[in-house]
């Protein structure tokens, strides 16, 4: 399990994947602050994550949305072509999450090649993205609803479809602290356990998306007794991203700066070698 | 825990029925599933009765600080939490040393009380005053050690000196504190003998916890929590988990005891506190921690320690979301706390003022719900009715898409305009935008 010299050991250390928008619309206001103001262009934003000790950049393309800005799949590549040129980390590339519009940008996108993982596949919709991630050689997230089951369903439907799981990644929804953590700190940990005693259609890397944090009201209100809410919602994060590491993750997705920063810290003292 | 097979064998066989159960075997089969105890059976062999109380004792042991107040803390019997569930949350402690001002200390026992939180129905706070003798001066550790039970909370107290541990142990003799001798735990002893106290001891190795156990045993003290001297998470991770496989797996009974561990008021002590949580520690002491870090600290505790075979249920009622007013529609769903979190939360995105009626459901997700005859048109109008749903919203009622097919029935009997909303509740922000 995650973490134990005295097993085989953690080879591959955990990485922290730093949240980058394309929209600062509906970015919250404190998560912003922790920038000091370099995220006013998604490239700039991404270096400012590489300094502080990212491993990866997720990229969320919220102005793709035919709902919101509209911006064409074009721009949408554009953009993801124009961060891969300012970091030299991987980028896990999301749509919109509208899916009208996430497979054609998700498409568009896969032309920019390289260091591009593609966001992501689901049981309806999965084939679109699996044959993009196919075609250019770019890996993919399969995405399931907090169940091992569903998982590894989404991994044989990848496999049957013809995606060697080499290329996958899964995402088997992380739940916040205090909105259902407990499920998903169960899942990943028995789909680890599954893994380790010998189900292949588990036995891929996992990632978790500890930004959810900041959706969670007392991780961020304000009120007497409950200290300095900004400091509150790193920690809330950081504790999310922590659950997830231990109970078996590959990879964190993380939105604030400051709790990127305890996370990063407590990896390194995980793998401290004594 | 042995089998019912290993129960039978030391059984008198004759199926006489004085234990309440008809057959032997019967009987044996309760004791396996922990339904029953030994000494039901008025025939078995003292003999037996030992030997089985021998491997039948718990993995862990179970080990109580406190006297009115108390913490319990170690009999555990799994690894993972889904494999049954973990028992007792770890304990956190608070350290007031005794070279502190008397204000300093009044102020720090004060925020020790602020550090509680009400959440979902249970009040999560600090456990334990832990009193540490910094001075050197037993009179002075006596008097600090007096001050803090006043609180009325359980205490560990901490000193090398046992002339200085028994200053304060007269102060509180029959109070059952953890008593810790840091560094020279076995000084304690007599002491923890004497006053019935259960006792800590430190190493920073397993070897040398082991050498411990076994001395402390052989002076006559069972009730001992091991304090993992460690200074970084990976080590605390590894003796963690290696003490609890060889407790429940058996492989070493030497070290079946809780352990805790002590940690600095810094980041690197919050994130060592957060292993200890999921990594079954049973003991956090601190030197200090804020409410930003103690929050979220206690809702991991919470969350990891929810007995996973129960469902959180959230309290059935009409839940305002978004400053909704008699104008705004009405969304139910059921009381499972995950079902609730998502909608509300996607209720919350949308920025649309919603009056949220929450249905008691005993805890299940709609369609299990709809399915197990838990979530029909009757129930759903009676909770709208005790909560006065409808006079506190408007006459728009949407209903989980996974529900669609009572929207006929559930129209004629609300007499409310019944709008079917989509099966997932990720499509909520983009239809309540849209009405």
């Amino acid at each position: 399990m995650p973490f134990l010299s005295f097993e085989k050991g953690t080879t591959n250390r955990p990485m922290v994947a730093g949240e980058v928008l394309d929209t600062l619309t509906d970015y919250p206001e404190m998560a912003a602050r922790q920038f000091d103001g370099r995220i006013d262009t998604p490239e700039a934003w991404a270096q400012a994550w590489v300094g502080i000790g990212a491993d990866a950049i997720c990229l969320r393309l919220i102005s793709t949305d035919p709902d919101g800005d509209a911006r064409p799949p074009e721009d949408a590549a554009d953009m993801v072509t124009r961060v891969l040129k300012a970091v030299d980390v991987p980028i896990i590339v999301y749509g919109s999450g509208n899916p009208g519009s996430d497979a054609k940008v998700i498409e568009a996108i896969s032309a920019t090649a390289g260091r591009v993982v593609l966001g992501h596949a689901e049981e309806e919709t999965y084939r679109t993205v699996a044959a993009t991630s196919m075609a250019g050689g770019n890996p993919l997230i399969a995405f399931s609803n907090l169940d091992i089951n569903l998982a590894k369903q989404m991994n044989i439907l990848l496999t049957d479809f013809g995606m060697d799981l080499g290329t996958v990644i899964m995402d088997p929804l992380m739940a916040a602290l205090g909105m259902g953590l407990e499920y998903s700190y169960s899942v990943n940990e028995r789909i680890r356990l599954a893994a380790l005693s010998g189900d292949r259609m588990l036995q891929v890397p996992m990632l978790c998306d500890a930004v959810p944090a900041w959706q969670v009201r007392e991780a961020s209100e304000e009120g007497p007794g409950l200290g300095d809410p900004s400091e509150r919602v790193a920690w809330w994060e950081a504790t999310t991203a922590l659950a997830a590491l231990l109970s078996g993750a590959d990879v964190v997705i993380i939105r604030g700066a400051r709790a990127a920063g305890i996370v990063i810290d407590a990896i390194e003292d995980l793998m401290e070698v004594a | 825990m042995p089998t019912a097979i290993e129960f039978f064998k030391m059984l008198p066989k004759t199926n006489c029925g004085d234990c309440g159960f008809p057959t032997c075997l019967a009987f044996a089969m309760q004791l396996a599933n922990q339904k029953t105890k030994l000494d039901d059976c008025p025939h078995v062999s003292d003999d037996a009765k030992t030997a089985m109380a021998e491997s039948s004792a718990p993995p862990i042991r179970r080990v109580t600080i406190g006297k009115e107040r108390t913490v319990e803390m170690g009999d555990e019997t799994v690894l993972y939490r889904h494999e049954r569930r973990f028992d007792h949350p770890t304990a956190y402690a608070m350290i007031i040393n005794d070279t502190m001002t008397d204000t300093e200390i009044e102020n720090k026992l004060a925020r020790f009380g602020e550090l509680s939180f009400e959440r979902i129905g249970e009040t999560i706070s600090m456990d334990l005053v832990a009193v540490r003798c910094d001075s050197g001066d037993g009179a002075r550790f006596a008097t600090v050690t007096g001050q803090a039970a006043a609180l009325g909370m359980p205490l560990m107290l901490m000193v090398r000196d046992p002339d200085c541990m028994s200053a304060a142990l007269s102060v509180v003799p029959d109070q059952r504190p953890l008593v810790h001798g840091l560094d020279r735990p076995l000084g304690m002893a007599g002491l923890a003998k004497a006053h019935g106290a259960p006792m800590a001891l430190r190493s920073n190795t397993l070897d040398g916890l082991v050498e411990l156990v076994e001395n402390a045993r052989a002076a006559g003290i069972e009730d001992l929590v091991l304090d993992l001297d460690v200074s970084t998470s990976r080590e605390l991770l590894e003796m963690g988990t290696i003490l609890r496989r060889n407790a429940i797996k058996r492989s070493f009974r030497g070290l079946g005891h809780p352990f805790m561990v002590c940690v600095p008021d810094d980041d690197h002590g919050t994130t060592m506190a957060l292993v200890a949580t999921m990594k079954y520690g049973s003991l956090v002491a601190f030197e200090d921690i804020g409410p930003e870090k103690a929050l979220p600290l206690f809702v991991l505790r919470q969350n990891i320690y929810t007995d996973p075979q129960v469902p959180i249920q959230v309290k059935e009622g009409l839940y305002p979301i978004n400053d909704p007013d008699n104008s705004s529609p009405i969304l139910f769903t059921t009381n499972f706390s995950l079902t609730y979190f998502t909608v509300a939360s996607d209720i919350e995105r949308s920025r649309v003022p919603v009056w949220l009626q929450v249905v008691d459901t005993e805890g299940l997700s709609v369609l299990t719900a709809y399915s197990a005859g838990k979530l029909t048109v009757d129930h759903v109008i009676k909770a709208m009715d005790a909560s006065k749903a409808k006079e506190n919203g408007s006459d728009m009622l949407i209903i989980p898409g996974m529900v669609a097919r009572m929207s006929g029935k559930l129209q004629e009997a609300s007499g409310m305009r019944v709008i079917v909303g989509p099966r997932e509740s990720s499509g909520l922000p983009r239809m309540l935008k849209d009405l």
